[in-house]
């Protein structure tokens, strides 16, 4: 899977940057699980982890040489230095400026060649091909304080425990009926708002069998802290018994059940409903639009009102 | 509700809560204590002619230098507390503090901090330096610089009185709708949040008019733009940011005002609100505010470098270019705070890249520094070190800014103690270090006392250590996927890291404590540490031209200007400011005036009638304001003549003081 998508040629002098990098000191940082960030389990980690290292041993060209150069001429050109060579009136070069105006701008033009190609490689919204597997679709709500994730295809729904199975790509759909949060499996994908009246979407693969820790990324008020969910990702056939689970537990996600759940709760237990209300983001999101905007039209950003 | 006391009542006021009592008594005691000093030693007369009427900017200054320490160490408690609590709080401990009290503590450290520490500490170093570098007598417009100090006091003192009645706001700092809407938030909290910003905002809005009009237009004859001393262009680009940003804020805050008292829905979630909109309001002030602290600060250290380095500031085109740009790429880089909006790639991009390109004048500001040391006789003196100790720290803060600009990266450390890290690194490396370096600069200038070196040393490396201690354990925490303003946490392998935290922050109170020991030590023992020259640091600029305090009219002469440099290049010529071949005249002064001092007061009144919806208080006020106002314009007898004799006995007694040293 290609990376850097225009600079191909270039991919081995990013690997030595990156090895660069590592050798800067980064070694210790990757190494181990404790570090969810730099310890991704999916694509999508794994490449916003190569984007950190390569950015900041990028920079460390620059950061390194005015450290060191700080405290040399800070030491040399001490006042009780005879030996040093001072000129009071020395003020201007015109070869050192250009320097210090070009160093940076290259690093800055390079940093920013990087920042196009990958935020658009790593744009949630971006669907993710894998192995030519069906893309598993995933509903997500935002409650006080608690995740609720609303399977429509299974036709049931969970609340803080959502699963899914490895190299298969999950869309997830997520909005709010409440005040902003942020969802976020740092070990797999990065963050992406949840906000009433609106849809953003994220896309993720896990790669390895594992449970993640999900969180929401945003404060929302007095029960934020235990606003946090399970994310199993299993085996294919773990998953089917994951479902079979949750749509054994036979207890229907209707409005009543709806509106017991959307209660302010901190450190809300699991729970499993079926069937799950595929409708329900939709409706949530038209709970706060008036007037549901024609098809096509979005909002100028793609967090739109869903169509 | 209550016709008298609108919605406040009795049980408003915490008395079960022994934390807020026990700060709310050690403050009252504290006030009486000072209270209590100054009737003893009959200085109330002097305090009400000296400083809460005076219009000379430097005493206006001084008060917001005092404003912003006095209240540093209320938003350094709350980082206390914070700390306390985060290195306790590992499940199943809740820690001491409950999220309805740890939430107003933290929302109330990011506003003191931002706008009645590093707002008051910046506005008051412009204020002390600024018309003395430009060899003017005082501000263009005295009055207006009185009334922006007591409005900023009155915001203040709204967010101080939260304390007792009611409550602050449980929303962060920025106050995000919906949550800071009246159907998530329905107490006085954001009221209190909305009001104390308003206020001190008009106060920092009038500010940045009243020096853009005394540098346009009050510079001593011969000083063009280019030849302004770095800190007085840093100040320009300052408060045409402060003129073109603070307006949003003002309508931002108003706005989300109206949805709080009249039902209206901007920002709601249903109503057809847009909270995304705030958001971007806020950000569209929010950024171009981090430039207004920051870049005063650059210009401090850019005084500091040049003077104790003995040279000429390097590249003094270049700085000047590098300002201006920083100033203009500020306006256009907001969206970085919300990446995880769910904007396209394309806005995303943009907007990173447009962000990283502010390192690359910023990256020329560092060079410039270097090179000024390059070549030069550096003196270790105290705000000699609070710059070298910035442009290591900055230049981190700027690596993690640039990452944090990578749309991709931002993804996974967006929110996450990583950048609490990063602006901590940039805020405290770049901002504080710098009002420090400010402050122990022009301290001389301000008083005729020189601050003791030996504690203003030991501030510093408390603090610079302090600071390593207690930031670099929240970027590893990021990195661990832990996030911002959790009240407890599941981890356990995150404890360790926030326990060091902590220990670093007990380190940054033991440099509070120099600081505060320093100022009270060199004021104790000023007649040893008197600065009698007028220049102790062999300075390079005008301010060192006059003696130490100035005289009121700061110049008795004018100076003449004929390069950058303006002091130092007198003094190469020899004498400069000290001969004088034409008789001494009379010099024009503005008159004291209580209408300032009484606007603030009534705003606070205002405010506070606002918060609680006592509205009897909400008219008086705003008439008693109205009145003061009017009463001041139609005053005439605003201005008086300093006699020539008077004058020529306090340039006299000036110029024997020099001598003597």
């Amino acid at each position: 899977m290609s990376f850097f998508r225009g600079l191909t040629p270039s991919k081995s002098r990013l690997a030595r940057l990156r090895s660069a990098s590592l050798l800067l000191g980064f070694t210790l940082l990757s190494a181990g699980c404790r570090y969810a960030v730099l310890d991704p389990s999916g694509p999508i980690a794994a490449k916003e982890k190569q984007l950190i290292l390569i950015s900041t041993g990028l920079m460390l060209l620059v950061v390194v040489p005015v450290i060191i150069l700080t405290l040399v001429f800070a030491f040399w050109y001490r006042a009780s230095n005879t030996r040093a060579n001072a000129m009071p009136n020395w003020a201007h070069s015109n070869a050192i400026e250009v320097v210090v105006w070009t160093v940076p701008l290259l690093i800055v033009i390079t940093l920013g060649w990087l920042a196009w190609t990958t935020t658009h490689a790593l744009d949630p919204y971006r669907p993710i091909e894998e192995n030519g597997k069906k893309t598993l679709e995933i509903d997500v709500v935002a409650l006080d304080w608690k995740w609720l994730f609303v399977y429509p295809e299974q036709n049931i729904a969970s609340v803080n425990e959502v699963a899914f199975p490895v190299d298969t790509p999950v869309h997830f759909k997520i909005t709010s009926d409440t005040v902003m949060n942020s969802f976020f499996i740092p070990g797999l994908a990065g963050q992406i708002y949840a906000m009433a009246g609106m849809r953003t979407e994220l896309s993720l693969v896990a790669n390895k069998p594992g449970t993640f820790g999900g969180l929401s990324a945003n404060y929302s008020g007095a029960g934020f802290s235990g606003m946090r969910f399970n994310a199993l990702a299993t085996s294919d056939a773990d998953f089917e018994a994951w479902t079979r689970k949750v749509a054994a537990s036979g207890h229907p996600l209707d409005e009543a059940a709806y509106g017991e759940l959307a209660k302010k709760q901190e450190n809300s237990p699991v729970v499993y409903y079926a069937p799950g209300n595929a409708g329900l983001l939709q409706s949530l999101i038209d709970k706060y639009r008036h007037t549901p905007p024609p098809e096509h039209t979005g909002s100028p950003m793609n967090a739109s009102a869903a169509k | 509700m209550n016709l008298l006391l609108g919605k406040l009542t009795l049980d408003q006021i915490p008395y079960q809560e022994p934390i807020i009592m026990g700060a709310v008594g050690g403050g009252a005691l504290l006030v009486l204590a000072v209270a209590a000093a100054i009737t003893y030693y009959g200085r109330w007369t002097w305090l009400w002619s000296e400083y809460l009427t005076s219009v000379d900017h430097k005493k206006i200054g001084i008060m917001y230098v005092l404003l912003g320490l006095v209240m540093l160490l209320r938003g350094f408690t709350d980082a206390v507390m914070m700390r306390i609590q985060q290195s306790m709080s590992l499940d199943p401990n809740p820690g001491y503090l409950p999220p309805h009290h740890y939430d107003q503590v933290f929302s109330a450290h990011g506003v003191i901090m931002i706008f009645f520490v590093a707002m008051p500490l910046v506005v008051g170093l412009m204020n002390i330096a600024v018309p003395l570098q430009i060899g003017a007598r005082d501000v263009a417009f005295p009055f207006l610089n009185s009334l922006s100090f007591w409005l900023t006091f009155s915001g203040a003192m709204l967010i101080n009185a939260s304390l007792v009645f009611g409550e602050f706001a449980k929303t962060g700092w920025a106050a995000y709708p919906p949550l800071s809407e009246l159907s998530f938030s329905p107490d006085v909290g954001v009221d209190y949040y909305i009001w104390g910003l308003q206020i001190s905002g008009i106060g920092t809005l009038l500010t940045g008019v009243n020096f853009l009009a005394t540098i346009l237009r009050m510079r001593a004859p011969g000083m063009k733009m280019m030849r302004m001393p770095i800190f007085v262009w840093t100040a320009f680009c300052t408060n045409v940011l402060i003129v073109a940003a603070f307006p949003i804020l003002t309508v931002t805050l108003a706005l989300l005002g109206l949805d709080r008292y009249i039902g209206t829905h901007f920002f709601t979630n249903d109503g057809g609100g847009e909270q995304m909109m705030y958001v971007n309001l806020f950000w569209a002030w929010g950024h171009p505010e981090v430039y207004i602290l920051v870049l005063p600060a650059f210009g401090v250290f850019s005084e500091v470098v040049a003077t104790f380095s003995g040279k000429p500031i390097f590249g003094y085109k270049s700085m000047v270019w590098a300002t201006v740009a920083i100033t203009f790429f500020s306006f256009v880089v907001w969206l970085h705070h919300f990446f995880t909006m769910g904007a396209g790639a394309n806005v995303n991009a943009f907007f990173g890249i447009a962000t990283m390109i502010i390192a690359v004048p910023t990256g020329v500001k560092m060079f410039n520094w270097l090179f000024t040391m390059f070549r030069g006789r550096v003196r270790f003196s105290v705000p000699m070190l609070w710059s070298i100790g910035f442009i290591i720290t900055f230049t981190i803060g700027g690596m993690t800014g640039v990452l944090l600009a990578m749309p991709g990266a931002d993804f996974v450390l967006h929110n996450s103690l990583f950048l609490i890290a990063h602006f901590h690194n940039t805020i405290i490396g770049g901002v504080v270090f710098g009002m420090f370096a400010g402050i122990n600069y022009w301290f001389p200038k301000a008083t005729g006392i020189r601050l003791s070196e030996p504690l203003g040393r030991a501030s510093f490396w408390c603090w610079l250590i302090g600071f390593y201690v207690a930031f670099m354990p929240l970027y590893v925490l990021g990195f661990m996927g832990m996030t911002r303003r959790l009240n407890h946490y599941p981890n356990p392998e995150w404890q360790p890291w926030l326990i060091l935290a902590a220990v670093g922050v007990a380190i940054i109170a033991v440099g509070i404590l120099c600081t505060v020991l320093q100022i009270v030590y060199s004021i104790w023992k000023h007649e040893e540490l008197r600065d009698t020259t007028g220049d102790p640091w062999d300075g390079r600029t005008l301010e060192w031209a006059t003696s130490s305090p100035p005289p009121i009219y700061n110049f008795a002469e004018t100076p003449q200007v004929t390069e950058i440099d303006a002091w130092a290049n007198m003094k190469a010529n020899g004498g400069g400011m000290f001969v004088r071949s034409t008789p001494y005249e009379g010099i024009h002064m503005p008159k004291n005036t209580p209408a300032g001092l009484l606007m603030g007061l009534f705003s606070i009144g205002l405010g506070f009638g606002l918060v609680w919806h006592i509205w009897w208080l909400v008219g008086v006020s705003a008439i008693a304001m109205i009145a003061a106002l009017l009463v001041r314009l139609f005053d005439d007898d605003i201005a008086y003549i300093i006699p020539a004799d008077e004058v020529k006995d306090t340039e006299m007694r000036r110029l024997a003081g020099a001598g003597q040293s």
